[in-house]
């Protein structure tokens, strides 16, 4: 059967790099709240993640999954640390406003 | 254009005008619920890409568990919408300069236009699988074998991800009041008991 889908690889990785670009102009206009930092990370690794999926599709290789696997098991950690962090960090300094965390500044 | 096609586009607009609304939202419980949108969104292109597996872990592990803390963080947290928003305009056409800047270069290199230098346009006839073709199946034929030590490494991170989130969120009142167990077990009949001896009473009846 020939498949007829005008959807190949290339829309995949585009799509990716239009949310890969959405996360890094995020960081530019959210950099005071680290919450809203915190997500456009997610956002990142979510983009990153459509790629090893596509690429992993289109060379029918199974091992691109294996490896989205293992950035899940590695976001969550990272988010729940980062989380933790953050909490913490409120509870001594009752802001998470970046500007005011300067307290290494000599 | 089939049905499929169709799918893929209302779900990338959706990841798309999703991602934009948790950078561009005013409250952050507003960024967090547009973020479980962009992953549900994301969850069915994985689907297209019969990635099913990943897909349904995508739902339960992130929107179930990641985005919930996420959520319970936000508010928790008493955040002041107005001052966080301070010079968002003003950043506004530096990040927009760099988001059209990234993606201009990145379909430049794996898009529809330009050299194609890394052949991805000869790879976008993939092979279809038969219809009882187990994506679990074969993600974990490679995963036990050829990568269970990544997978146990994975599972010592998320371990220590769980002791450090807990050691640093865990902190102990003054004023609450808690049993302690191991007290609890340790203490003997002469710390709770006072055996007195006193005269008998004597009735004058």
């Amino acid at each position: 059967m020939i498949d007829s889908s005008m959807i190949g690889l290339t829309s995949y990785l585009t799509l990716a790099a239009i949310l890969f670009a959405i996360s890094v102009a995020g960081i530019f206009l959210n950099r005071k709240n680290v919450v809203v930092l915190l997500m456009c990370i997610e956002l990142m690794l979510l983009a990153a993640n459509i790629n090893f999926i596509a690429f992993s599709h289109y060379l029918n290789d199974s091992a691109g999954q294996v490896f989205v696997f293992f950035i899940l098991t590695v976001a969550a950690a990272e988010a729940a640390i980062g989380l933790a962090i953050l909490v913490v960090l409120f509870r001594s300094r009752q802001t998470i406003d970046v500007e005011d965390l300067d307290a290494l500044k000599g | 254009m089939n049905i499929t096609d169709f799918l893929f586009f209302v779900f990338a607009g959706l990841v798309i005008a999703a991602a934009l609304g948790v950078v561009l939202s005013r409250n952050p419980v507003h960024s967090v619920l547009f973020l479980i949108l962009t992953f549900f969104a994301c969850s069915a292109i994985w689907l297209m890409l019969e990635a099913e597996f990943l897909a349904i872990t995508l739902v339960l592990v992130y929107v179930g568990a990641v985005m919930v803390l996420f959520l319970f963080v936000v508010m928790m947290l008493d955040i002041n919408v107005a001052k966080m928003r301070e010079g968002f305009v003003n950043y506004l056409p530096v990040g927009a300069l760099f988001a059209v800047a990234i993606v201009a270069a990145m379909i430049w290199v794996v898009g529809p236009v330009g050299p194609d230098v890394m052949g991805t346009a000869s790879l976008d006839q993939a092979v279809r699988h038969a219809a009882d073709y187990s994506n679990t199946e074969a993600l974990g034929e490679i995963l036990y074998t050829d990568y269970v030590l990544p997978f146990e490494i994975a599972a010592v991170i998320l371990l220590v991800a769980i002791i450090a989130a807990i050691a640093l969120t865990l902190r102990r009142r003054p004023t609450t009041k808690y049993q302690t167990p191991g007290k609890q077990i340790k203490v003997k009949r002469n710390d709770r008991l006072k055996i007195i001896k006193m005269d008998a009473e004597v009735s004058n009846d």
